[in-house]
Order: structure tokens, then C-alpha cells, then sequence
């Protein structure tokens, strides 16, 4: 029987990794990523979770121990923030070019300097474009579910990529959340043992990672982008089989308030959940408004998102990230390409909120609807919160 | 801390049944005479073919891989440059996880390879990280005391005097003002279980030297001395004539540190003088007399340290010595039935 | 305009593996050779330290005991006529 129990959210993730059953687990600790991987060492430690913690001395020997074991066909987690995954930067490329399929939680948190500990979305935004598929989560229970799903979309034979979960630090990752937990009979027929198409295997030389001279660099990237582009099917299926296992359904885009509501939040992560209360006291206020959430970031779902904005006037998509020098946030820049040269795009407003951990409170966003209706936000970009002498 | 390594699995190379199965193709594209594809080679004749590679990026990893064509017989991966130690290091932790849950039988060889720069250099952390976490794998440096891949450019590893395109000797410079980097004393400072330096020159005791290092239950490290033609600017018909010059003048002594414990696996009796060694190289051409002298000072005090860490390790030598050689043949024996 | 590539990226491995193990010796690094090793049969012991010290791996023993260079290959780096004990091994300007 399910059980349902209070409980942190990285806790919870960590108990996905284990009913997932990942071989090996290679990690380095930074803040707010610990208590997950503290959980993940304490299993393996009293046996709960038969599995090799390799204790790094780095990030980016996190992800080149977690690159050598999936390339040695053992099931691979890590989990990282911000300045780790920058000092992963490097082999996050070598990951997806090589085609493995490890599963990575970001605890997105920003990126130096200066320092901070809290929470945005600049340490995933500056990674792009390392060939992952990237999937956001709003609360526990999707955290936990998304997690396992993860491991499924990442070795699907379609798809062979690696995957990373992004969770926003603190804001999520350590709330005390009711999260339903499934068996592990149920998750184990969900997600069956990993079985790897090409290993380091000396029964059968390969040799992996050979030097891409430019007869070849190119197609490899294209294999590699194809089954990028390939696994949003894939993300679909699984969110189906996600929802017929464990009930709750999740859409690429999901959209809440009023439909084909003249304006549409856009969000990203944990701040949709305020974001949320605001759209429904705007309702009640009389206002004509939606939200739409956008849960795969990589592949972008063009769609699906164009989809869920059908009839809007106005988007105002919320950043985590400034892209600087850039027009706008790297959101926001996603959507307006998406929407360029379409007719009926709708009028695309960016704010650039939750900075740095800075608190962006229900008010806050009626305060944006509010000021985006009377066009009174920059055309670019605004910076929202920021204190200014002019 | 000075301890017992268990060497049982240690299966002895002699001349006579020397493996002659290379790991690494013909059709490689290392240079003429190249000592350090040289040595690898010799590396893989002696772990066989059950073994994993981790290779580091620089010049084996360059002549060994370009798209479509491989000289790897083995499973091989390169990832990046400063990470074979990392890699090896997953890679060991899931043949132990794959193993427990049945999914692998035979326990591989996991061999990771990288250059001086990638190991004295860009890599040491993620080393000395697997070195002391303790994974199941031996790491081998070639040491062509240079980035040669690029263009010999210097590393730590780099010994004194000499020129390269960083470090390049002009009127206010003898070339490379530090001295190389001491990585195998660096390796046995982990504790690990093994450590040796090697030399291609001198083949039985490398081979030995692998077959001992991938019998230890832990980390081994062994740090072989990769004569570079092209970076030393010497013809490539000279990089074993210039591998035995650097043992015999004691530029580069031969040693093993087994649970501690120093032993020089080769004696020199009557060395040869450093400027023997430094002649035979354009790298060093520019040194005057009084370098060369200061050269011979240090390559003195650096045998005499040696010396006193095998003096200071092995309190009874004779005593030590004498079960261990007629404990390892009657072994060897009872495994041949 | 596909001219310069090897394959489709359809027709490549995963993560553009390479599958067959040591096809390296598709290239014949022979032509990369100017001196070329000649064995003086009569000085040769058949010691084999020739092919112990080739770089390219491409000395073996033969059935009539000598170790001889496979031609593909051989360089011309001139190791083994160098570290042959009975100077047996000369290098020769190969005629092309």
C-alpha cells in the first residue's frame, strides 16, 4: 500500500534514487543539495541500499566518476547546485555525447559572486546547452515522482541521454512536505533493471570517446541533439505510465486559472505555486488570467507550450536567471523565439524575480499583472525588487 | 605507516615467458621512436586482456583514437583530461556494484592512463581523491616531462634546466627554474599499497612492476619514464639508449615503495655523470658546466634521500628478503598444476 | 557539401564509438618511413629484444625463428637497430 508521510523533500528524493536501486551514487556536498546525498550514504551505509557512494573530492570528478560508471553499465545518480555544477560544466557535455544515461538533482541555487547559498535558476540557465534533458519540479510529490521518472526517460533506448531534475534550493528542496510514497514492488515493475546497449566490456572492446576529427564531429553532435529532440515523446509516455502507476498526471506545460485568459504567467519551477495564489486572487478580483508551467525546459516543448498559450494578449514570463548583456532572461528569450514569425503572438513582458533568494511574495505578482496590464514594464527586461537610486 | 601487502596474486614475468599480446595496435600514430606508446604497450602486454582503460587526453589518447580508427584492443574511455583518475574510479565502483548483483563475472584490470600534465598537473586533484578514497585500480603516469601534445610546453614535471616552448632558455633563463615535481613519493605519501617507477628500457621490470601493481587489493601508482624524441630533440632511434642513460646516471632511479616499504629495484653500480644524459639532448644543450654541475649536485641528493628511505623503511632487509624469494616460487608453482 | 564527412550520423555507434577493436591497423604507418631495419641473418641470435623495444608493435617471431618488422608498419624509427646486441639490425635508405 502507498504510505504517505510528512516529510523534507530531499529526503524524498533520496528515497527515489534508493527505490530506483542505483548501482552507483558519486557525490560531492554543497549546499542545498546535502541532504539528499547525506540520506543517499546513510542507505548505502546500513545496507538499505546496496550501492557504491563514491565520495569525491570535486564536482568535477562527481560527474567523471559518475561518466566511468555508467560507461561501465551500473545505474548512476549524483546531485549538485550551483557552483558544482559549474565546476561540472566541462563533462556534462562528455555525459550526453557519450550517451549515458545518469541522473542528476540540481538544488538550482546562484551562481557566484558573489556568493550566495540561496535560491535562482543561474547555475541550470548557464548549462543550457549540455544535451540534458531537463525537467523542472514544483513540489514533493513531483520531485519524488519525477525523479524515478527520470531514470526511466534517461534509459529509454530511444532516448540514452542524461537527465537532470531541477528543484529549486531551499524554496523546495528542504520544505517538509505530505508526499505519498508507491511500493517499491510498483516502482521496481515502473522502472526495471537497467540494461546498458554498450558497455566498457572485454568481452566486447568499444572504444568510447575517441577524438572527433571534423569528418565526424558533427554528425556525432547531430546523433546526440537527435535524441534530444527524440525524447520529448519519450518524457510524454512516461509521464503517461507515471500517471497510470502512481496517479498524478503531469503535462509538459501545465496551465492553471482561467482559460484562454487574456494574460498568461509563465513560470519555471517552485515559484509557479505562488505565482498560482496570485492568478486566483486575480481572478476573484474579476481579472481575466492564467499560468502556464513550464515542466520539460530541454527539449523545449514548442507545442505544447504555443498550445497552452493559445489566445493570450500578453505573457509576462517570469526569470530566474539574468542573461547579461542579452534582451531579456533566457526564459523569456526561449519564448519569443518560439513565438517569432507566428501570427497572434502574443505581447511577451519579462520579469526577472526570486534573484539571489530575494522573496517574491503572492502581492508581488498581482503587482505585475497589475503594472503589465498598464504597460508599464520595460520593454526588455525588468528587474524586479531591485533597489535603485533612479 | 609501514605494512604487509599481500602479493600472492603476483604472477612473475620472466624472459622466457614474456607476453607478447600488445593491447595497442600497429597503425597507432604516435611518432618515430616514441618511448612513451612504447611503454604503454609494454603496460597492456602485461595486464592482458581483461582490462578497462581510462586514458587522460594528450598524446596517447590523440594516437590512439581519431574517428573511425582505434589501436585500443581493450575497452578504452577518454573523457577529458584531469579526470582519468575519476573516471577509473567509477568505473571500479560499478564492476563492485555490477559484480554484487551478478551482472559481471570477471573482475576487470582497471588501468587509467595519463601524461605528466594530466597526472603532476591539470588531474592531481582528482588523483590524489582516488587515491585516497582507495578504489581497486593502478594509475600510470608516462612521464615525457612535458605537454608534448601541444607543443612542449612545461609541466611541474618538467626537471630543471630544461628548455621548452614555455619555458624556454634565453639570456635571462636556463629554461625550467623549478624542480620536477616528485609525484611516486606523492603517490606513496596516500599509504596506498603500491608505488614504482618504471622504465621502458628496463621491460621485465615494468611488466613485473604492472603485474604487482594490479595484484594489490587497492591503488597502485606507477610512474614510468616516457622518452619523448620529438620533445627532447634527440633522434628517435635513441629513446631506449636515452631511457637506460637516465637509470644508469640516476636522473631517474628505479624503486618500488610496497606498503611503505622503499626498495630500488635497480642498482647502480658505478653511475655515469648527469652531463652524459644532459648532452644527449637538444632539450638541455644551452646548460653551461656550472648547471650541469649543480644538475649532478641535485641528482646526488635525490639518490641519497632515496637511499635513506629505504634504509629508514627496511630496519632488517635480510630477514624481510629472504621468506618473500622462496615463498613466490613454490606459489607460482602450485598455480601451474 | 558532405563530402569531407565519414558517415550519415544515422550510421554512426552510440555516443560515435568506435566498435572494432584495433582497426587502427587500417593505416599502414609504413609510408610514414624513410630508413628501413635490414637483418644480417648470420650476426642475428634471435634474442627478440628488437621486438620487445619496436614502438609500433609490429616485430614477431617468424616460423624460421628470426623476428622480423611487419613493412606496413615499421616506421623506420631505428630502435632496434640501435638496441640490438649483436648489431645485426643496420637502417638503410629504403628505395621507394
Amino acid at each position: 500500500m502507498p504510505k504517505r508521510i510528512g516529510i523534507e523533500v530531499s529526503l524524498a528524493v533520496a528515497d527515489a534514487v534508493k527505490m530506483a536501486k542505483a548501482d552507483v551514487i558519486s557525490a560531492y556536498p554543497i549546499t542545498p543539495q546535502t541532504h539528499i546525498v547525506e540520506e543517499l550514504s546513510t542507505y548505502v551505509a546500513n545496507g538499505e541500499l546496496d550501492a557504491e557512494f563514491v565520495p569525491v573530492e570535486s564536482e568535477h570528478s562527481a560527474m567523471s566518476a559518475a561518466v566511468g560508471a555508467s560507461a561501465a553499465g551500473a545505474r548512476v545518480y549524483t546531485a549538485t547546485s550551483a557552483q558544482g555544477l559549474a565546476l561540472m560544466h566541462e563533462i556534462l557535455f562528455i555525459a550526453s555525447a557519450m550517451r549515458l544515461p545518469i541522473v542528476m538533482t540540481v538544488a538550482n541555487r546562484s551562481l557566484s559572486g558573489p556568493i550566495s547559498i540561496w535560491n535562482d535558476h543561474s547555475d541550470i540557465m548557464t548549462e543550457r546547452d549540455i544535451n540534458w534533458i531537463q525537467l523542472f519540479v514544483e513540489d514533493g510529490q513531483e520531485s519524488l515522482e519525477l525523479t524515478l521518472a527520470a531514470f526511466k526517460i534517461a534509459e529509454d533506448k530511444r532516448v540514452l541521454l542524461p537527465t537532470c531534475v531541477n528543484m529549486d534550493g531551499f524554496m523546495l528542496t528542504h520544505m517538509i512536505e505530505p508526499i505519498v510514497f508507491p511500493d517499491q514492488a510498483v516502482v521496481d515493475k515502473f522502472l526495471p533493471t537497467y540494461k546498458p546497449l554498450l558497455t566498457l566490456d572485454p568481452k566486447k572492446p568499444a572504444t568510447l570517446g575517441p577524438v572527433g576529427v571534423p569528418e565526424v564531429y558533427l554528425e556525432a553532435k547531430k546523433q546526440c541533439e537527435q535524441a534530444l529532440l527524440d525524447s520529448l515523446d519519450v518524457v510524454k509516455e512516461v509521464l503517461a505510465e507515471v500517471n497510470k502507476t502512481f496517479g498524478r498526471k503531469y503535462d509538459l506545460v501545465e496551465t492553471n486559472g482561467r482559460k484562454k485568459a487574456e494574460t498568461l504567467f509563465v513560470t519555471m519551477g517552485s515559484l509557479g505555486e505562488t505565482c498560482w495564489s496570485a492568478v486566483d486572487n486575480l481572478i476573484a478580483q474579476g481579472q481575466d488570467v492564467g499560468q502556464a508551467r513550464i515542466r520539460l525546459w530541454r527539449p523545449f516543448p514548442v507545442k505544447e507550450f504555443i498550445k497552452a498559450c493559445k489566445g493570450a494578449e500578453r505573457l509576462i514570463v517570469i526569470d530566474r536567471a539574468i542573461s547579461p548583456g542579452s534582451v531579456c532572461g533566457p526564459v523569456a528569450q526561449e519564448i519569443k523565439s518560439v513565438f517569432y514569425g507566428l501570427k497572434d503572438a502574443p505581447e511577451i513582458v519579462n520579469i526577472i524575480a526570486g534573484i539571489g533568494g530575494r522573496d517574491v511574495p503572492v502581492a508581488d505578482f498581482e503587482e505585475m499583472y497589475r503594472l503589465a496590464k498598464k504597460r508599464k514594464l520595460a520593454k526588455t527586461y525588468t528587474l524586479w525588487g531591485l533597489n535603485s537610486n533612479a | 605507516m609501514l605494512r604487509d601487502i599481500d602479493l600472492s596474486g603476483f604472477e612473475k614475468i620472466t624472459a622466457k615467458d614474456l607476453p607478447t599480446e600488445c593491447m595497442v595496435s600497429s597503425g597507432h600514430r604516435a611518432c618515430q621512436g616514441c618511448g612513451e606508446v612504447l611503454a604503454m604497450g609494454m603496460v597492456t602486454k602485461a595486464a592482458g586482456p581483461n582490462t578497462i582503460v581510462a586514458n587522460a587526453t594528450g598524446c596517447m589518447e590523440i594516437i590512439s583514437s581519431p574517428f573511425p580508427e582505434t589501436a585500443w584492443k581493450i575497452p578504452w574511455i577518454h573523457v577529458a583530461f584531469e579526470n582519468a583518475a575519476a573516471v577509473a574510479s567509477g568505473v571500479e565502483a560499478a564492476v563492485k556494484a555490477l559484480m554484487r548483483r551478478g551482472a559481471l563475472k570477471d573482475r576487470p584490470h582497471i588501468i587509467a592512463f595519463g601524461g605528466d600534465g594530466s597526472t603532476a598537473d591539470i588531474g592531481f586533484g582528482a588523483l590524489s581523491g582516488a587515491f585516497e578514497r582507495g578504489h581497486k585500480f593502478l594509475y600510470v603516469c608516462l612521464d615525457n616531462e612535458a605537454y608534448m601534445n601541444t607543443g612542449i610546453q612545461r609541466s611541474s614535471s618538467t626537471p630543471y634546466g630544461a628548455s621548452t616552448t614555455t619555458s624556454p632558455a634565453g639570456k635571462k633563463s636556463i629554461g625550467q627554474h623549478t624542480q620536477k615535481k616528485n609525484l611516486p613519493l606523492i603517490a606513496a605519501a596516500h599509504g596506498i599499497p603500491y608505488v614504482a617507477t618504471a622504465s621502458p628500457a628496463f621491460y621485465l621490470d615494468l611488466m613485473n612492476k604492472v603485474r604487482k601493481a594490479l595484484s594489490v587489493d587497492g591503488p597502485s601508482y606507477i610512474h614510468i619514464y616516457a622518452p619523448c624524441p620529438t620533445g627532447w630533440g634527440m633522434p628517435g632511434s635513441k629513446s631506449i639508449e636515452i631511457a637506460k642513460l637516465a637509470v644508469q646516471t640516476n636522473v631517474f632511479p628505479l624503486y618500488e615503495v610496497v606498503g611503505g616499504r622503499f626498495a630500488l629495484t635497480k642498482k647502480v653500480a658505478k653511475p655515469q655523470p648527469v652531463t652524459d644524459y644532459l648532452k644527449a639532448q637538444r632539450r638541455f644543450r644551452h646548460l653551461s658546466d656550472k648547471e650541469a654541475a649543480f644538475i649532478q649536485q641535485t641528482v646526488d641528493g635525490n639518490l641519497d634521500y632515496l637511499q635513506r628511505l629505504v634504509a629508514a623503511t627496511n630496519p632488517e632487509p635480510a630477514k624481510a628478503k629472504k621468506p618473500k624469494a622462496k615463498a613466490a616460487p613454490a606459489k607460482k608453482a602450485a598455480k601451474k598444476k | 557539401m558532405t563530402k569531407n564527412s565519414i558517415c550519415a550520423w544515422q550510421d554512426l555507434a552510440l555516443g560515435a564509438a568506435i566498435l572494432e577493436p584495433g582497426n587502427a591497423a587500417n593505416l599502414k604507418t609504413g609510408a610514414w618511413r624513410t630508413l628501413i631495419p635490414v637483418l644480417d641473418e648470420d650476426k642475428c641470435i634471435k634474442c627478440g629484444l628488437c621486438a620487445v623495444y619496436c614502438p609500433e608493435f609490429c616485430i614477431t617471431e617468424r616460423k624460421d625463428g628470426f623476428f622480423r618488422p611487419d613493412f606496413d608498419y615499421c616506421k623506420g624509427c631505428g630502435i632496434c637497430a640501435n638496441e640490438c646486441p649483436k648489431k645485426a639490425i643496420a637502417m638503410v635508405m629504403e628505395d621507394k
